[in-house]
């Protein structure tokens, strides 16, 4: 069995990957190798075929593969080897990697490893709906990459189900390929994303249909129709060739899963540090599989911080991960947070960190903070939006110094949400 | 050893042996007759194989534990359907899960039945069952509720594939000999002098004997073919969930709960793919196609799952499906020949049809024997090898050449896809490409693949994955 060794190992060849890959190179980290599993690196962004890509990166309005595409040119023009084809089967202790490759097996250990495997969809088994199980049921992933790469219409009139901002990148979609959508629709009585979304649907000639559930897919060989129950519990039928389950991001977890790291239940990622360092400290993990789902830019730019981390771990000076306080909630609202663990003392406090990021189950507005057993250390009040992120700095490392645990509370305000 | 394709005229010759039906029953059935050196079509009139009952089960090889007494047919073929498969599958390469498994009492009424269910075993000739108790139970389950109160424990109870067990039947057929049509919907029969005339939706096919392995059909097509339908087929569906591969870890052995009068109960099992299923359900229907999945029976499964093993609720479903059992007014199943009319009916295989599939196969063709079948048996006889999907493995993406992975939750390899389509027995649907090769059967359910898959299938399916396709 083939085997090799390097100094560092990326997971992943989306916005994160690539931009820890780069960051490091241009850091004079050697031996950085960018592991791919698809035939072209550059993550989803690949298959969005709309803008907005790129604003923070590049300082232009960029589409999806364009961008894709420049963020790859720029890695490799900073001396990053990207290996495509390359599956990672299972990671293991001591930074052992076992990859799939054309040529069968092959094993690759690495100083360091970082896994940004990204996040996907929920797809229609899990949401456990009710039906049958046609042709033409598929997530915005599939429709995309369908759409943008291989230039294939799945249907041509289904019902989007969902409006995250993903759902709209899914009415695009369908527009640039020609497919009309019957209509978008959503349990909830506001859409998930911006409210300035809600126009275009409209725009396109889709129904936006709000306070609407999903109640039963119809159709033997292709999708024929659905059936939708509406807040009173009136069951209409709807005809369509298709559906499209949108966001309702996970993270893209199964290596985690199958191994030695610790999972952390609420978000379905691996337990991190405020470095992104994982329970076994040779593993960093990035990106859209720690906090389901962010944008491109965001991605990379965690990606350029956690780039830091990793080359100070190779030169042993990122404090250790053995000092750490961990981060707990018992609040019902808080849908999941990361980091989980803050290494003290920080040292690298000097450098920007976003803080600890959250996600909430539902709309809310209240007041949000970080205690540790005898006091609030930081906190601020909030409107929050399911599905949006939300940040909550972290305090002077001085001041956690003394601290055995930390706990993010939420309040919530009587007032009624706007 | 012709796979007929959707264009092809029908052969002309006389068969010994037409079977209507290629479930689990009906490609057993061609694999023992052919080897026998009986000549043998099969007629299938959905575009796939395995597309009825067999599509759909918890895949378990049952020993006949707690099958009706000896001297009953099902408890005849599911000891021989049962030994048969040790003996053949590592020469298929089918992969075998012996993972044992254990009938779990939740309270005293459950563990005061055991004995009972013990007995039965031992009658059914099935020794090696014993009751265990609590401690036992928690040391080889340690992640079981531990309100369990006493178990039965069958070593031998095991784990297969589903899809790749009868398929292999059906290609060891076809490799000696045996003819296969599918799309070819049988309408109509008449027995003349020594020759029956079938009359299909593609056009005439004779045979010397016909026998009915039409499962979910089975009534309707006696009958068709000898004027009563026999008994009558009363439909039960049965729904499952499939947990993340992650979830297997919790579990050593199949467990299955004391059953009732009217069902066998939830089981909680390990795949043979790696996953961990919970079902099915029992729910009796008047239709015979309606597979479809429902919210709240599901959201019961998950819970039943969940109740068993409280661990289960940090994983993820992966998959849905719903399949439905042959089963009839009888409790027995329906094996007849008729010898006046060179007819077998083999009807009413309810839910032990993959465990006893060969079992009932021997058992026909003895009968055949004794109503004054003869052949002369192949002395030689080829051993086909299905690919190994199975997660023991060796698997594909193992090996050098393999084309990279198309699929990376159930690493499904390019080459495995194309080996698929180049074949015997060749996929004509998405959903016969996903039995054949596991390929979107993963916890993403296609989000990665599918753009990918749509190119790889192209001209390749009848319903294509595109619209434009």
């Amino acid at each position: 069995m083939k085997a090799s060794s390097c100094r560092v190992a990326i997971v992943g060849g989306g916005p994160s990957g690539l931009a820890v890959a780069t960051e490091l190179a241009k850091m004079g980290v050697d031996g950085v190798v960018l592991l791919e599993r698809e035939q072209d690196a550059g993550g989803i962004p690949r298959h969005c075929g709309h803008s907005p890509f790129g604003f923070r990166e590049f300082h232009r309005i960029m589409k999806g593969p364009g961008y894709a595409s420049r963020l790859v040119r720029r890695a490799q023009q900073h001396g990053v080897s990207i290996r495509t084809g390359a599956s990672v089967a299972k990671i293991a202790p001591a930074g052992g990697l076992v990859l799939s490759t054309d040529d069968g097996v092959e094993r690759l250990k690495a100083e360091k490893i970082v896994i940004c495997t990204g996040n996907r969809e929920t797809p229609r088994s899990a949401r456990l709906v009710s039906g049958s199980r046609p042709l033409g049921v598929m997530t915005t992933g599939a429709l995309q990459s369908m759409v943008y790469l291989k230039h294939r219409r799945p249907f041509k009139r289904p019902l989007i189900v969902g409006t995250e901002l993903v759902s709209f990148s899914a009415l695009l979609t369908c527009r640039h390929a020609g497919i009309r959508p019957v209509a978008m629709i959503d349990n909830q009585s506001r859409i998930t994303t911006w409210q300035a979304a809600a126009w275009l649907p409209r725009l396109l000639g889709s129904r936006l249909l709000m306070n609407v559930e999903l109640d039963e897919i119809c159709g033997r060989e292709r999708v024929e129709s659905v059936k939708i129950r509406d807040a009173a519990g009136r069951v209409s039928s709807l005809d369509c060739d298709g559906v499209v389950f949108s966001g309702n991001f996970v993270a893209e977890s199964s290596l985690i899963r199958g191994s030695h790291l610790e999972l952390d239940a609420r978000s379905g990622a691996p337990a991190v540090d405020q470095f992104g360092r994982c329970s076994d400290a040779d593993y960093f993990a990035c990106g859209n599989l720690l906090h389901p789902v962010d944008t491109a830019g965001w991605c990379w730019a965690e990606g350029q911080r956690i780039a830091a981390y990793v080359s100070a771990s190779l030169d042993q000076t990122l404090p250790p991960a053995e000092r750490s306080v961990t981060v707990e909630t018992e609040s019902p609202w808080i849908k999941y947070f990361t980091p989980q663990r803050i290494a003290l003392p920080d040292s690298f406090s000097a450098y920007y960190h976003p803080g600890l990021q959250l996600r909430f189950s539902e709309k809310l507005q209240g007041r949000l903070s970080l205690c540790d057993e005898h006091r609030n250390l930081v906190g601020h009040k909030i409107r929050v939006q399911p599905e949006r992120r939300v940040l909550l700095s972290l305090p002077a490392s001085e001041s956690l110094s003394a601290c055995e645990s930390l706990t993010i509370e939420f309040t919530p305000s009587l007032e009624k949400v706007p | 050893m012709p796979d007929y394709s959707v264009s092809d005229s029908l052969p002309t010759s006389l068969f010994d042996i037409v079977i209507v039906g290629s479930g689990v029953v009906g490609c057993a059935m061609a694999r023992r007759f052919s080897l026998e050196g009986a000549s043998v079509l099969v007629i299938e009139k959905e575009v796939d194989i395995l597309d009825g009952a067999s599509k759909a089960n918890s895949a378990i090889l049952h020993t006949g534990f707690d099958a009706p007494p000896p001297g009953s047919q099902e408890h005849a073929c599911i000891v021989d359907g049962y030994n048969e498969y040790l003996d053949i599958h590592s020469r298929l390469n089918l992969p075998l899960l012996e993972c044992g498994a254990m009938v779990l009492a939740w309270n005293d009424a459950e563990a005061s039945r055991l004995e009972q269910i013990l007995q039965d075993a031992h009658r059914n000739g099935v020794g090696q069952a014993r009751i265990i108790t609590q401690k036992q139970i928690l040391a080889r389950e340690p992640e079981l509720a531990a309100c369990v109160v006493a178990a039965l424990e069958i070593p031998g109870e095991s784990v297969i594939d589903p899809w790749s067990a009868p398929y292999a039947y059906l290609l060891q057929a076809l490799d000696n000999g045996a003819s296969l049509v599918r799309s070819c919907e049988l309408l109509d029969g008449r027995f003349e002098g020594d020759e029956w005339l079938l009359e299909t939706n593609r056009g005439r096919i004779r045979g010397r004997q016909v026998i009915n392995c039409a499962g979910l059909y089975g009534d309707r097509v006696n009958q068709m073919l000898t004027g009563e339908p026999g008994f009558e087929i009363r439909p039960r569906k049965g729904q499952f969930v499939i947990f993340d591969k992650s979830a297997s870890a919790l579990i050593q052995s199949i467990l299955l709960p004391v059953p009732t009068e009217l069902t066998k109960g939830v089981v909680v099992c390990p795949t043979i793919f790696g996953n961990l299923l919970v079902g099915p359900t029992a729910e009796e229907q008047m239709s015979r196609i309606d597979v479809n999945v429902d919210e709240q029976q599901l959201r019961a499964l998950v819970e039943k799952g969940r109740s068993i093993l409280p661990g289960l609720v940090k994983h993820e479903v992966t998959a849905t499906y719903a399949g439905i059992r042959p089963a009839t007014e009888h409790k027995d199943y329906q094996i007849k020949w008729h010898p006046e009319q060179n007819y077998c009916c083999v009807g009413g295989i309810r839910s032990t049809g993959l465990s006893a599939a060969l079992g009932i196969a021997k058992t026909v063709f003895c009968q055949y024997v004794d109503n004054g079948g003869r052949h002369t048996a192949l002395q030689h006889y080829h051993w086909p090898q299905v690919s190994q999907i199975a997660d023991p493995g060796p698997r594909d993406w193992q090996q050098p050449g393999n084309g990279g992975i198309v699929c990376h939750c159930e690493l499904v390899t390019r080459r495995e896809i194309e080996q698929a389509f180049e074949g015997p027995i060749a996929p004509r649907s998405l959903a016969g490409l996903k039995r054949r090769t596991r390929v979107c059967m993963g916890r993403c359910q296609g989000f990665y693949c599918a753009a990918e898959l749509s190119d790889l299938t192209d001209g390749r399916f009848v319903q294509p994955i595109g619209v434009d396709q």
